[in-house]
């Protein structure tokens, strides 16, 4: 009996050490999709493979506040592949290390932080996209949309998933994008219209894809990697890009301030921008933060690019905290859910 | 006389000698405590503490100066000086959450971003602004042109205060929750009363077959995270759903599906509780009623329902508790309708606002608390029914009762097993609902949320760690409680303590472990991230129960092992590992079991505590149906649901091998 009790204190004890960090390992905090990790740090690790990589993965909304929630004692080494306007944030918080990675001079401006050395660099874009269940539309009678406008139309009362802004990266994306399409006013009536067609509001950007794949409900206001991916497992969807322009936000990457393992964080900022690293973003997403690698990707359109609109990432960043604000008061209220 | 009139001197007071044994059994005592004052008291202080820290926007220490555009700086003119006079921002839009930005131009009329005019500004003590997205602090003056100034953003400080609160009550949604919460619980606690009092009472009072069966289908939702009926719910009555019809049009999303599902996860619990008390009945209080000819429906009503209240009360109320605290249900299938659970996850996950998640979690604390109280004021009234001289009841068969009773207990069990059996089919299937094939594909954990295959190996360790440390912990704290001798202080505040946990939803508890032990200055801030933390926190959330368990065991025991074992000089551990153990041996195993399911399957408590190699098969669940990928989190909770039957059968035939060896003595 008093064996069993030493070795119960022995296994706490080596419970309690679980957890130091170590030389030859980082902690990276990340929003990419789940399925992606793997290859990635397999591709990592096919030129370092003295660096063992433990992913923290979680939606956006989640890792941003966890980074916040550790803001004076952070326990991630490196953000790698969190919405930059997520970044944007830590960067107002003094959380992110400058570091100009090898090769910053291959990425697009637009792609990377303007001050020198950079606070984070892009990796690739994703953008708003429309799920419509094909067959479920038919049995409703129900054509596709095709501008943002058209989802406000009363055919599609009850039709509609679209991700809660305040918990999701694309949820955010796509109110700040309308508020910028539209202008604020506009953008406010165009999404006071919008609710009324909402079945519901989900706390990920992607589930209201695969919603629409699973024939939940017809339209799913989602982005651009998640439609593919679905389609590419057999949902009969069509993917729909809103003629106004698609809200977009980047993929990006930094050194979280007051890593105790700056070296390997800098090799790994370094890959993250290498054209290695940018072949496989590329497997899933149309827009590379690098020129002249980018590939088509199954199911999405050769010039996904142009369709982008002119985001102010600062403006959406510096004014997250009214938009949620007002977002909230006018459309989580909603006690009801609609059928 | 003058004799008798003699007062005695007062002696020494008495005291109570203490010897060796007796430290030692008040320094384990003291240790226990202190674990459970640094795992519950300190961190719910903690969180207490920061839902009194406000933001706000301070004018008085921002400075600016202006130019004419040719070079002459303006006075210095500070922000407070310029809104006093303009008053363009009122009191409420200078309160703040952590993330709020203002920006200054409101306070110059004239700005314009494309006039020369060029600006100074400065933070006195510190005080925060953004230039764009650069962070300056301190009392230098920044200078700007007009188009920069633009780009100027103050940050709030932060200040104790009510504001938190005043911001809660004055926003509808959130005080919407409050009235939500309350109605689901209310609804989910009548309904499941009544189905656990009719599948109680069917098991104890009449003579239908299948009983051992319909016994054990009804404690299968235990084993299960209270996530698990939801996804079961939108597989049968979702959009897709194959019972969809059955609802007539109403929505799935919402009351509805949190009622049902509340019903499934509660259903043992209620059951537990109502069968004990149904259990321990007087055949002749029957016998009477039967002679003074009252009807069946009046005996049930005057002898079978008073005879049970207490047990229904308490029933009732733990009930209420566990769908008012619980969070994974209303987050799957809740749709729009908030509650109180899921408003803390929103605050913190979605708004990164802690101190508001702080504010609600206090506010789910009050319902809680206040059940917890009703709940042990009523434990306390309950007196024993059963005397030497009753007489156990024994149901006779009736052919048209016995009928009703089999029909009520097996559709329970179709609703119990129906559900389970459309999780395990809803894992299997490869595309709801166009591709009906059946698939391994859901099980390849590694490609989705939530840690993958290794979540439910880090699931395996704190399972077992948390048994086996709480086991020890649990059985030993209440030990000393109930050997010690005096120390009444002591021992009182202890048994408050163990307690505690019972009112403290687990959303609640994994909050007040962020804000207590990712602090800096806390010496104990090493465990954060780590298993241990996720091992004290499951430990210290189902605490109550477990010590109440060991409790009621000791308390069989009789008292006089001890004088007996002292006056032979035994020390007291020689007793503790040669009787007290082995004789309580079966409770010891029933804690043990009971920690293991429960760290298996809870959500709440470490939801916001797991890292990077601490992921969890629970956990997974919910990120895994939060991604939209529901097959596989029903496949994950399915295995968490048989990795939990295993763990039941292997408890059962440990215990019986354990029980011969060691409660021999109780055969005569």
């Amino acid at each position: 009996m008093k064996t069993t009790m030493k070795s119960t204190l022995a296994g706490v004890a080596l419970l309690l050490g679980a957890g130091a960090a170590h030389a030859g390992e980082l902690t990276v905090y990340t929003a990419i999709e789940a399925e992606d990790l793997e290859r990635y740090a397999a591709a990592f690790n096919a030129e370092y493979p003295d660096i063992k990589i433990n992913w923290v993965r979680d939606s956006t909304g989640v890792v941003t506040a966890k980074l916040l929630a550790e803001k004076d004692n952070p326990q991630a080494d490196v953000v790698w592949g969190l919405a930059a306007t997520s970044l944007l944030i830590l960067k107002t918080e003094g959380m992110l290390e400058p570091y100009a990675p090898a090769g910053l001079e291959n990425i697009k401006a637009a792609f990377k932080d303007g001050d020198s050395p950079p606070a984070w660099v892009g990796m690739d874009a994703w953008s708003a996209a429309i799920c419509f269940n094909t067959v479920e539309g038919e049995k409703k009678g129900l054509m596709a949309p095709t501008s943002w406008a058209d989802l406000t139309k009363p055919e599609y009362k009850g039709s509609i998933i679209m991700p809660n802004p305040a918990s999701s990266g694309t949820g955010y994306l796509d109110v700040s994008s309308w508020l910028q399409i539209f202008g604020e006013e506009e953008g406010w009536k165009f999404m006071d219209g919008l609710h009324e067609n909402i079945a519901a509001y989900t706390h990920s950007g992607s589930k209201p894809c695969k919603m629409a794949a699973a024939g939940e409900a017809p339209i799913g206001i989602s982005f651009e990697f998640r439609a593919a991916k679905s389609k590419k497992d057999g949902a009969p969807l069509e993917i729909v890009f809103p003629t106004e322009g698609l809200g977009w936000d980047m993929e990006a990457s930094g050194i979280v301030a007051g890593t105790d393992n700056p070296e390997d964080a800098q090799k790994l900022i370094d890959w993250s921008i290498s054209k290695a690293a940018m072949e496989q973003y590329n497997v899933g997403y149309a827009v590379l933060a690098m020129d002249g690698v980018a590939k088509e990707v199954e199911f999405l359109p050769a010039d996904l690019e142009s369709k982008l609109i002119k985001n102010d990432f600062e403006w959406a960043a510096n004014n997250r905290a009214k938009i949620l604000d007002e977002w909230t008061k006018r459309y989580d209220s909603k006690s009801e859910p609609k059928t | 006389m003058a004799a008798t009139d003699a007062v005695l001197p007062p002696g020494r007071p008495l005291r109570m000698k203490l010897d060796r044994d007796a430290w030692t059994k008040r320094a384990v005592m003291i240790v226990i405590g202190l674990y459970l004052v640094a795992a519950l008291a300190l961190p719910l202080y903690t969180m207490m503490s920061k839902s009194f820290t406000t933001y706000r926007f301070d004018l008085t220490r921002y400075e600016f100066q202006v130019d004419d555009g040719a070079g002459n700086w303006g006075p210095v003119v500070s922000a407070q000086a310029l809104n006093d006079q303009l008053g363009v921002f009122a009191a409420d839009d200078l309160r703040a959450s952590s993330d709020s930005r203002l920006a200054p131009t409101k306070l110059f009329p004239d700005f314009s971003f494309r006039s020369p005019v060029k600006y100074r500004i400065r933070g006195l003590g510190n005080a925060p602004f953004l230039v764009g997205l650069d962070l300056k602090r301190g009392g230098d003056w920044v200078e700007l042109d007009s188009n920069t100034f633009r780009r100027v953003n103050f940050r709030p400080v932060t200040a104790r205060g009510l504001g938190n609160y005043i911001t809660y009550f004055s926003s509808p949604t959130l005080v919407g929750s409050i009235a939500n919460s309350l109605t689901i619980a209310v609804i989910s606690t009548i309904v499941t009363i009544g189905v656990a009092f009719g599948v109680a009472y069917a098991l104890s009072r009449s003579a239908m077959p299948f009983k051992g069966f319909f016994r054990l289908a009804m404690v299968l939702p235990i084993l299960v995270p209270s996530l698990l009926p939801g996804i079961a719910l939108i597989y049968l009555f979702g959009n897709q759903g194959f019972l969809k019809d059955w609802l007539f049009g109403a929505s799935i999303y919402g009351p509805l599906g949190i009622v049902i599902g509340s019903v499934f996860f509660t259903l043992p619990h209620a059951l537990i509780i109502i069968s004990t008390a149904l259990s321990i009945s007087d055949q002749r209080h029957y016998e009477a009623a039967e002679s003074l000819r009252a009807s069946g429906w009046r005996t049930f009503w005057t002898v079978t329902v008073p005879g049970a209240r207490y047990g229904l009360i308490s029933a009732a109320f733990v009930v209420f508790t566990l769908v008012i605290t619980d969070f994974g249900l209303p987050k799957v299938v809740g749709g729009q309708y908030n509650v109180l659970a899921v408003d803390i996850y929103k605050q913190v996950i979605g708004q990164q606002n802690f101190e508001m998640g702080a504010v609600v979690s206090v506010v789910l604390l009050i319902p809680a608390i206040f059940a917890f109280v009703v709940d042990r004021m009523v434990t306390r009234r309950q007196v024993s029914l059963l005397s030497a001289r009753s007489v156990p009841y024994q149901p006779k068969a009736n052919r048209r009762a016995d009928t009703i009773a089999f029909l009520w207990c097996a559709l329970t069990a179709i609703f119990v097993i129906g559900i389970l059996a459309t999780c395990q089919f809803a894992a299997l299937v490869k595309f709801w609902p166009y591709d009906l094939t059946l698939s391994l594909k859901n099980y390849a954990f590694n490609r989705m949320d939530g840690g993958g295959w290794a979540s439910y190996g880090n699931s395996l360790t704190l399972a077992s760690a948390t048994a086996i440390a709480g086991a020890v912990i649990v059985f030993a704290g209440a030990y000393m409680v109930e050997k010690t001798e005096g120390f009444a202080a002591g021992r009182n505040l202890f048994h408050f303590l163990a307690m505690l946990p019972m009112a403290v939803p687990g959303l609640v508890l994994g909050l007040a472990y962020i804000f207590f032990f990712n602090d800096p200055s806390n010496p104990l801030n090493s465990i954060y991230g780590t298993m241990a933390i996720l091992v004290i926190c499951t430990v210290t959330h189902f605490y109550t129960v477990a010590h109440l368990t060991a409790l009621t065991a000791l308390k069989q025991m009789d008292r006089e092992f001890e004088p007996v074992a002292a006056s032979l000089h035994q020390p007291f551990h020689k007793l503790f590992f040669r009787v007290t153990l082995p004789v309580c041996l079966p409770a010891v195993l029933d804690i043990f079991i009971y920690l293991f399911v429960n760290a298996m399957t809870t959500v709440s408590a470490v939801v916001f505590l797991y890292s990077a190699h601490t992921q969890l098969a629970s956990v997974a669940v919910l990120n895994m149906d939060d991604a939209g990928d529901v097959a596989p989190a029903a496949a994950m909770g399915m295995m968490i649901f048989y990795t939990n039957v295993a763990a039941r059968l292997i408890h059962a035939a440990v215990s019986r091998g354990l029980l011969a060896k060691t409660q021999a003595w109780r055969v005569r």
